[in-house]
């Protein structure tokens, strides 16, 4: 829709503008086309070149695997119909993660931001938990809520809500005190304040939270599922691993970073739509 | 219309007790519009979020109408030192703001917003975004958006400061008529005698830190139609700029 609109614009200014102005545009579409074609082209190569070598038993294919073992790989996993059963799991995890991630950090930052007092007592505890590995808890979790998939989202939610909390809370400490004043001076009371102004001025910052949020997700998930799981992305390498089926870890890893990507373009689309007039 | 009796302000913290303002007594009558203007950190803000029942004084009291002020009042429209507009909202959801926190949104109240814009030709720019007009024209936004609740008083804190020389000179037009046209009574806190001469019918100037009232001055300048702009041409315009600027009594420190 946009694009087709600067179209549109751009058609109705070619016929104003001078042939400079053209060849300048010109340039800048040439400029685009070569970067987009390098960046294929680094892909290609290294694929062609990781192929080339673990065929003429440069690389040992065994430890490196190779893109055809991995694109059969794949192959293998749909017939046996359990790849998009991994895939879902892990993704479902991640997103459930960060949803929940960022709902919660909100909300634990509106409290904090509501009682002073709370937030002042709560100060030192947020700042160990903040600094404190999160991982070294996964057997904590284990051990309370027993292997699954919970203890793998509690794992990606202790990875992400202190850093929620203290992100939200410090976009709300950082928003002008005469915005708040405004609705002071119209009788406004305290959640009026959070619901005119707090909330959404803060909205930019939640959806940056979601995003740093979605890597911390995947991170937590792995993790999880490295630790307890029988399903997803982070079973298969670990299971790979075990069996010395590197074929199976790396076409894991690629479908991992492939998911991931999407997951945050995805997120990227989400906020252009929801953050109008930037 | 406003009295202020005695009112002093103490501020408390731990490198001791500041005393803001001590002892301000003056009084506002309705229609009137009256500057006050001080040195830097003279208290003159504190003063109106005093008047405006944000602050409580820690002496003294203030009357409205012959009220005690004790919390905000629908009486009073408060215009803070920048337009403060809310990005988010279109230009008529950020005029509606007022009614929507006070919750007296009605039909009616929504077809005055629209009435508001329409005057001061804002009604083609309702339905675009801060970011997208002027400073001038959001000062006016600002303006409307404080009338929206109807108030007998503008408390105007320094509500020009943030924009650009020749802006401000506009503006200050722009809003003298509209605060006459709408016949309100208003207060205008400024650390700019120029501007404070140009607007006021009164000019109050506050003393250094402790504030106290140091002088009244009662204008009257022999032009007509009086704007803050052709107030700048009275004669008496310089005479009373000298005297409030000896009143002052800056001194820059090396």
């Amino acid at each position: 829709m946009l694009k087709r609109k600067a179209r549109k614009a751009m058609a109705e200014t070619s016929t104003l503008i001078s042939p400079e102005h053209q060849e300048f545009l010109r340039q800048v579409r040439l400029e685009k086309t070569r970067i987009r074609f390098t960046q294929v082209l680094i892909l290609v190569i290294s694929f062609g070149l990781w192929e080339i070598f673990a065929r003429a038993n440069i690389v040992d294919s065994f430890i490196t695997s190779q893109p055809t073992r991995v694109l059969k790989t794949i192959f293998s996993l749909y017939e046996e119909g359990v790849l998009f059963h991994h895939i879902g799991i892990t993704c479902l995890e991640t997103v459930i993660g960060f949803v929940l991630g960022t709902l919660l950090g909100t909300v634990i930052a509106i409290i904090l931001w509501w009682s002073e007092f709370l937030s002042k007592v709560l100060e030192p505890y947020l700042v160990v938990l903040n600094s404190l590995p999160k991982i070294a808890l996964g057997p904590v979790f284990i051990v309370w809520i027993g292997a699954g998939p919970a203890a793998i989202i509690v794992m990606t939610l202790a990875i992400s809500l202190i850093v929620t909390v203290l992100e939200v809370l410090n976009g709300f400490l950082s928003i002008d005190k005469e915005k708040i004043k405004l609705v002071q001076t119209f009788g406004g009371t305290k959640f009026q304040v959070l619901t005119k102004v707090l909330l959404p001025a803060s909205f930019p910052t939640i959806i940056n939270a979601l995003k740093i949020n979605v890597g911390l997700s995947w991170v937590g998930v792995i993790v999880g599922e490295f630790l307890v799981s029988k399903a997803g992305l982070g079973y298969l390498i670990v299971y790979g691993g075990q069996v010395f089926k590197l074929d199976l870890v790396m076409t894991s890893v690629i479908i991992l970073g492939v998911a991931a990507a999407l997951m945050y373009q995805g997120v990227v689309y989400l906020e252009k739509v929801l953050v109008k007039n930037k | 219309m406003v009295e202020v009796h005695n009112v002093s302000m103490k501020y408390h913290s731990l490198n001791g007790e500041i005393t803001a303002l001590q002892n301000i007594n003056f009084s506002v009558q309705a229609g009137e519009f009256v500057s006050i203007v001080g040195p830097s950190g003279c208290g003159k803000s504190t003063l109106l979020s005093i008047i405006s029942g944000l602050l409580a004084p820690t002496g003294g009291t203030v009357l409205l109408g012959g009220e005690k002020v004790a919390g905000t009042s629908s009486k009073i429209g408060y215009m803070l030192q920048k337009d403060h507009l809310l990005d988010w909202r279109t230009i008529f959801e950020n005029v509606m703001l007022g009614p929507e926190i006070r919750k007296t949104v009605t039909a009616e109240v929504k077809e005055r917003a629209l009435h508001l814009l329409q005057t001061y030709g804002l009604y083609e720019f309702r339905h675009k975004y801060p970011a997208q007009l002027s400073g001038g024209m959001r000062q006016r936004v600002a303006l409307i958006r404080t009338l929206m609740t109807s108030p007998e008083i503008l408390l105007l804190d320094e509500a020009f400061s943030a924009l650009d020389y020749q802006t401000r000179l506009a503006v200050n037009d722009d809003i003298y008529a509209i605060i006459k046209r709408e016949n309100k009574t208003a207060i205008l806190v400024t650390h700019d005698i120029a501007e404070s001469i140009s607007m006021a019918d009164r000019v109050i100037v506050l003393s250094k830190r402790p504030g106290t009232v140091k002088q009244i001055y009662s204008l009257s300048l022999s032009i007509a139609p009086r704007t803050p702009l052709t107030s700048r041409e009275a004669p008496e315009f310089r005479y009373y700029f000298q005297e409030i600027w000896k009143e002052l009594d800056v001194h820059v420190e090396a």
